[in-house]
């Protein structure tokens, strides 16, 4: 059965000048852990924010956990959990303060659904009496996801929730959503950070409101169609620039400590004795073959679909 | 109900532990009634005055022992000649000189009537014929005692009585005004403010996104402002009548009642503005421009309505705070009850009704 079915939705801003969301369709099993992978204003937060009933879609329609987003609005915010991408919480009451008034808002209370946010709550217990203001990223976010959880929700909305927060928190944050999956509760997230994808079940990439594609983690690398190389020398903005005049290189993108390069078709030199670096003479150069991640097939697929588009 | 207990003991906690809106809740109008009833009143005191006396008998020093006594004058010196007038007031500070010609005592004693000069600085105007009108009734004063001890038919200047405020003091028609000012300035602002927290917070979003039923928050909202701001118009009538000497002479009961629909009327207008902006500091803003000004332009304690333009005089008509500031008049100055100003009221009445639907309707139950 499927928790969310999303078809054809559409959304524009300023009266049509931007186009937040264009022509989207995907659709997501009960119980699964769903990821919407996309930069900074690619149209993530617009597409919860139709989702969760905050606003309505130009075209299309969507459904959650069976309710029409338009039509039965009230049925879905009865049901669904939502943690915005902006910490949400009354930052001048504390810890406990703001779990109360959030349970008690969804007519329920701690006790109730203690089981299920135990995990999570047990590591914020020993600051209950602070403000949430003064909590650190990685608590915050904790304690929003305290808060979206405590009435059981059959489907959570988590927009960003780990944007800003530090690398173990991230970790995690992760862990804590792998094991709602087993409680049942169909999760739909999003995040601008792409290795965070593999921990999804499924992914959306998304880009400028279009979808580039919908699969598994693992089937979108398999797809990546070039080879790929990572290169590394100890000047690597000179390196990069020098990599992209070469004309056998289709494209180089820098990743971390190494830049990842992709080659024209027909390129059937073996590489790694290639002249690729020009004139300079580049000292420390070392060259591995490597698999492609979401980011290699992100990068790859938006600039297909700008070929196409153009 | 329940939710919406909660929910009212979440605003309080907000209030609470938030100085800058304790400050702004009970600050701000301590601040107006001191401002408007001590320094902005048409009262004028210690002026600084100079006596000038070729009489030097006892009807000038016993005239000028009196004006000196009086909390409005501060007599800097005594002159002898008249030619130290001019010099005295291009001095700057000297509002006013009092002139006794020679003889004064005498001509009183044997024509029963006396001249005195008094020679206002009237690039003031308004402080000239307020300083004179002081004179006037300082002398005027002296006269009556002289014409009961004596037997004597000294001339007796008209007297000029002044309805409900015989010492001219200023804070009678500006305490009502600030009551207006400080209960609608203050509620709208908080309402509107506390609601577009919620919105630029993002916890608007997580509330809509819940069962809870958009008016349960709109509620909640409300009632905590609502019983602050009776708290704060319980300050501001102690601060009137204990440090204004502001009378009250009607029904506290029905003041408090007219008083509640204005404070209705305030959190309508705080939920209006909350709809139509996105950020605090614009709904704070518009709440300042929007009320300060209309406020104090129509409401008729700062400018009479009647000396305005037609024009004018019609859009003050629109103004609560205009029939606000009529009914408390009539309440704490005349003592009237609410036969004499069931007008007034049914008109602040349909005004907080009509600005509550409309502001009901305009409620987003999105976020656009």
């Amino acid at each position: 059965m499927q928790d969310l079915i999303v078809n054809n939705v559409s959304k524009s801003f300023n009266k049509g000048k931007v186009k937040a969301l264009v022509d989207v369709s995907f659709s997501v099993e009960k119980g699964e852990l769903f990821g919407i992978i996309g930069p900074d204003g690619a149209g993530k937060t617009t597409l919860f924010r139709i989702l969760t009933t905050l606003l309505l879609a130009d075209e299309g329609m969507a459904t959650v956990n069976g309710s029409d987003v338009i039509i039965d609005y009230k049925a879905i915010r009865n049901n669904v959990g939502y943690m915005p991408g902006k910490f949400s919480l009354y930052q001048d009451l504390t810890v406990e303060e703001n779990l109360v008034f959030f349970a008690s808002i969804f007519n329920t209370t701690v006790e109730e659904n203690y089981k299920l946010i135990e995990d999570i709550y047990v590591q914020l217990e020993p600051f209950k009496n602070r403000r949430a203001g003064k909590l650190s990223g990685g608590m915050k976010q904790k304690l929003a996801l305290c808060c979206a959880l405590i009435h059981r929700p059959a489907v959570l909305f988590l927009d960003e929730p780990t944007t800003g927060v530090d690398a173990v928190s991230r970790k995690e944050f992760w862990e804590m959503l792998k094991r709602l999956k087993k409680e049942g509760i169909t999760i739909l997230v999003s995040t601008p950070y792409m290795d965070e994808a593999n921990l999804c079940e499924r992914i959306a990439l998304i880009q400028k409101g279009e979808i580039l594609s919908i699969d598994t983690p693992n089937n979108i690398t398999e797809q990546y169609p070039d080879k790929l190389l990572a290169v590394k020398s100890d000047n690597m903005s000179l390196l990069l620039k020098d990599l992209r005049k070469n004309e056998n290189v289709k494209s180089a993108f820098s990743f971390g400590e190494y830049h990842h390069i992709s080659f024209v078709d027909g390129f059937k030199n073996d590489p790694m004795q290639s002249d690729l670096f020009g004139a300079n003479n580049h000292t420390n150069i070392s060259m591995k073959p490597i698999a492609a991640t979401v980011e290699d097939c992100f990068i790859h697929l938006m600039s297909k679909h700008e070929v196409n588009g153009n | 109900m329940e939710q919406l207990i909660i929910f009212i003991k979440k605003e309080f906690k907000h209030v609470f532990r938030d100085n800058k809106t304790l400050l702004m809740l009970f600050g701000l109008p301590i601040a107006q009634i001191i401002l408007f009833g001590f320094a902005l009143t048409n009262e004028i005191k210690n002026s600084k005055i100079v006596v000038c006396d070729y009489a030097q008998d006892i009807s000038s020093i016993q005239i000028t022992e009196r004006i000196a006594s009086s909390k409005n004058f501060e007599i800097k010196k005594t002159i002898f000649d008249k030619e130290q007038i001019e010099e005295s007031f291009r001095e700057g500070d000297v509002k006013l000189v009092v002139v006794f010609p020679a003889n004064f005592h005498k001509d009183l004693n044997h024509f029963n009537t006396a001249q005195i000069q008094v020679i206002a600085d009237a690039s003031d105007p308004n402080t000239a014929s307020t300083l004179t009108s002081y004179i006037n009734n300082i002398v005027r004063g002296y006269q009556q005692e002289l014409n009961m001890t004596s037997m004597g038919s000294i001339k007796i200047v008209p007297e000029i009585r002044m309805l409900y405020n015989p010492e001219l003091k200023g804070s009678t028609n500006f305490v009502p005004g600030v009551m207006a000012l400080v209960l609608l300035l203050v509620c709208v602002l908080m309402t509107s403010v506390s609601i577009v927290k919620e919105k630029e917070k993002g916890t608007m979003e997580i509330l809509l996104v819940s069962p809870m039923n958009p008016f349960t928050v709109i509620i909640a909202k409300a009632v905590p402002y609502f019983f602050l701001s009776l708290v704060n118009l319980t300050l501001i009538l102690l601060m009137s009548i204990y440090l204004l000497d502001m009378p009250m002479n009607g029904s506290m009961v029905l003041l408090y009642f007219v008083s509640s629909i204005l404070i209705l009327c305030a959190l309508s207008l705080g939920l209006l503005i909350s709809n139509v902006t996105e950020t605090q500091e614009s709904a704070m803003l518009i709440t300042l421009m929007g009320m300060l000004l209309p406020v104090i332009m129509f409401s008729g304690f700062m400018f009479p309505l009647e000396n305005m333009p037609v024009p004018l005089q019609v859009i003050s008509n629109i103004v609560p705070s205009k029939w606000y500031y009529i009914i408390v008049k009539s309440i704490m100055i005349k003592g009237l009850g609410i036969m004499s100003i069931w007008k007034e009221v049914l008109i602040l009445s349909l005004m907080t009704s009509g600005l509550l639907i409309v502001s009901l309707k305009n409620f987003n139950i999105r976020l656009q």
